[in-house]
């Protein structure tokens, strides 16, 4: 994945809390293999149901604008799978599931925090329409419809998506501490071992 | 005199291999339990040349997709499936498949076969791994990238979550049950509520339940936000996986008995956050909304809530609770789909009939086998509900167990997300005694009345 620091593009308002991941990938698309991409599956059943659903109206976003808990739910990766194909970028919301949280950076998804106030005025400044959205990830900062924030990140998360890093790589430079943590917990604790 | 330690600080301490300085640790993980959803973890080892680091330490499920009634199965369904058995064969991982006596959904076999203890660290790529923690054991889910990377590796980046310690003063009253005290903490706290927390759950009502309990209470934390819940062990946990397969066994339980014993919180330790509920004061709760927070006493009334949620749920502010209708019910899942689970439904349904139909889905071969034998079935299938193979079935419909839309389901599981059993479904959420009272009544009802014998 390689990573990223600024972008520019453009936000819509999804303003809804609770966008958990059921809503976000509904399950039965879960079997499909990722080659053809996730991007027609995000948020299917709302738009199917919604012709004047944002994202039927604004295919072109990179950025999203959403109450709190986004994300909430599953583990289901798949739900940053249909948002990352469908070409967001970024998303604002008061808080998220941890999970989602976690998943969306190792796949190059930014999940800003904002405070509530900040997005109620985000949301009311996009309304049904769109703006430019540009975000600088170093200075933790971006311009929405023309207003500035500054959005909280955790620093890790952050220099991963700069990076565009892959824990895999990081882990293997820790391959002799793992190794001999493995031989001492199995010498101290046997019982940890599945019997059979 | 050292620092007083929770729960949490012990089990973090056991496992964490380095911390770096950004304060992420990194974690050695000593069960990973992988399903068919694992397919794209499996396809970015492939895409790397790796293989899994220990196969040994590693599980795999037949579960979300498992057929659970006969017929036809889906090609792609069929395809899920086969993939798992293709990838556990060929990377030496033991696998639990449709035929296997042992099969039955992961949150469930963990525990049965004795592959998840006190003291370990578990991850599944399922967000309601956080069951396991009823053990005594540090248990989370994570995504696809984190389970490819504990395929590769056998350990995890993670930073230490903040601890809250749930404290259940007090008795439950009969009829009353551990889903009733997740719902009622989460309609308090919120569905974010517990977000970036580990929860011990503790005081005298979470001493007092079985395991199957604690594992309901523990699986329903991922509900109120929190990636881990946790119970200290005792004797109850220990008398559970006495000779399980998978457990110790001979002197290595003796040991594992005695490391296990200092499994808790010293007095004193200091917890980030703390709450307190009063269990004798929990009322039979159900969802009447589309998120698991939206829940209330079943002698409330539908509140006045978002006009979006009422309408998606087909609800007026002000109905009471024990008026709505429902058109089928759903007994199983990992929250409640366990032998005690199905006791607690065959003794509402018992000599009475279902007026509703309805679908019961035991947790595991195992427990279906046991409730046949214990005559459970017997009762379900005589209330007219239909008695089914073990699976994730209607929680999350992925085998094609779906609700039609429009249709409004009691139904025993944990989310009640728009869609979640099926497009256009309406999920209420309660524990199986009151889905069995909502069958028998055909609506959603108190079962503490039915339970007395009064009605
Ligand atoms: S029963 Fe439901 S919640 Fe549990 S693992 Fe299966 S799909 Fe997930």
């Amino acid at each position: 994945m390689s990573g990223w620091s600024k972008m520019d593009g453009r936000a819509v308002a999804l303003a809804q809390a609770n966008v958990d991941t059921d809503q976000l990938i509904p399950a039965r698309f879960m079997s499909q293999p990722r080659s053809e991409g996730y991007g027609a599956f995000l948020l299917q059943d709302a738009r199917a149901d919604d012709e004047g659903h944002v994202l039927n109206r604004h295919s072109d976003v990179q950025v999203l604008v959403s109450r709190r808990n986004f994300g909430s739910g599953s583990s289901r990766e798949a739900a940053v799978y249909a948002l990352v194909d469908f070409g967001i970028r970024a998303v604002f919301a008061p808080s998220f599931g941890d999970i989602f949280a976690s998943n969306a950076v190792n796949n190059g998804l930014l999940p800003a925090r904002l405070s509530e106030d900040q997005i109620e005025e985000l949301i009311a400044a996009l309304g049904p329409g769109e703006a430019t959205a540009s975000i600088d990830l170093e200075m933790g900062a971006a311009v929405i419809a023309g207003r500035e924030v500054r959005f909280d990140l955790d620093p890790v998360w952050q220099q991963k998506l700069v990076n565009g890093w892959d824990d895999i790589d990081l882990t293997a430079q820790y391959d002799d501490a793992t190794k001999k943590f493995r031989a001492d917990r199995m010498a101290a604790y046997p019982w940890a071992m599945p019997a059979s | 005199m050292s620092v007083p330690l929770t729960l949490l600080d012990r089990l973090w301490d056991a496992h964490e291999i380095l911390r770096r300085d950004d304060g992420t640790s990194l974690l050695w993980v000593d069960r990973h339990l992988v399903h068919e959803g694992s397919h794209h973890a499996f396809a970015k080892l492939a895409s790397r040349g790796m293989p899994v680091a220990e196969p040994e330490l590693t599980f795999a499920v037949v579960d979300h997709y498992a057929p659970t009634r006969a017929g036809e199965v889906a090609p792609d369904i069929r395809r899920m499936i086969r993939t798992l058995g293709e990838n556990a064969r060929a990377q030496g991982i033991r696998l639990f498949d449709l035929k296997d006596p042992g099969q039955g959904i992961v949150h469930v076999i963990g525990p049965e076969q004795g592959l998840t203890l006190p003291g370990l660290l578990i991850n599944c790529g399922d967000s309601h791994t956080s069951t396991h923690g009823a053990f005594g054991a540090l248990a989370f889910g994570v995504g696809a990238t984190e389970v490819a990377h504990i395929l590769a590796t056998q350990t995890i980046w993670q930073r230490k979550p903040k601890a809250l310690r749930m404290v259940f003063d007090g008795t439950l009253a009969a009829g009353v049950t551990a889903k009733d005290m997740a719902l009622h903490w989460i309609s308090k706290l919120g569905t974010g509520g517990a977000q970036g927390h580990a929860i011990e759950y503790a005081g005298a009502a979470v001493e007092a339940l079985s395991m199957e309990g604690r594992l309901t209470l523990c699986n329903l934390s991922i509900e109120g936000g929190a990636r881990f819940g946790m119970v200290a062990p005792d004797e109850v946990t220990f008398d559970y996986l006495k000779d399980r397969p998978f457990a110790p066994k001979g002197a290595e339980w003796q040991a594992a008995l005695e490391d296990w014993r200092g499994l808790r919180s010293d007095e004193g330790a200091s917890f980030d956050r703390e709450a307190q509920f009063d269990a004798g004061e929990i009322a039979p709760t159900v969802t009447w909304g589309t998120m698991p927070e939206e829940a209330l006493p079943i002698t409330e009334v539908v509140p006045d809530a978002a006009r979006e949620t009422l309408e998606y749920m087909a609800l007026e502010p002000g109905l009471p609770l024990s008026e709505v209708a429902v058109d089928q019910v759903f007994i199983g899942s990992c929250t409640n789909g366990r032998i005690e689970d199905l006791r607690m439904a065959a003794k509402v349904l018992k000599g009475r009939k279902a007026k509703v139909p309805g679908l019961v889905s035991p947790g595991s071969t195992q427990i279906k086998k046991q409730a046949e034998d214990e005559g459970l079935a017997r009762i379900f299938t005589e209330a007219g509900l239909e008695w089914a193979g073990a699976g994730c079935s209607m929680c999350v419909g992925m085998n094609g167990d779906l609700v039609e839309s429009g249709k409004r389901c009691a139904s025993s599981t944990n989310r009640n997300f728009k869609g979640r059993q099926g497009r256009g479904a309406r999920t209420h959420l309660m524990s199986p005694a009151m889905v069995a009272a909502a069958a028998v009544k055909g609506h959603l009802a108190d079962v503490r009345p039915l339970l007395e014998g009064r009605t």
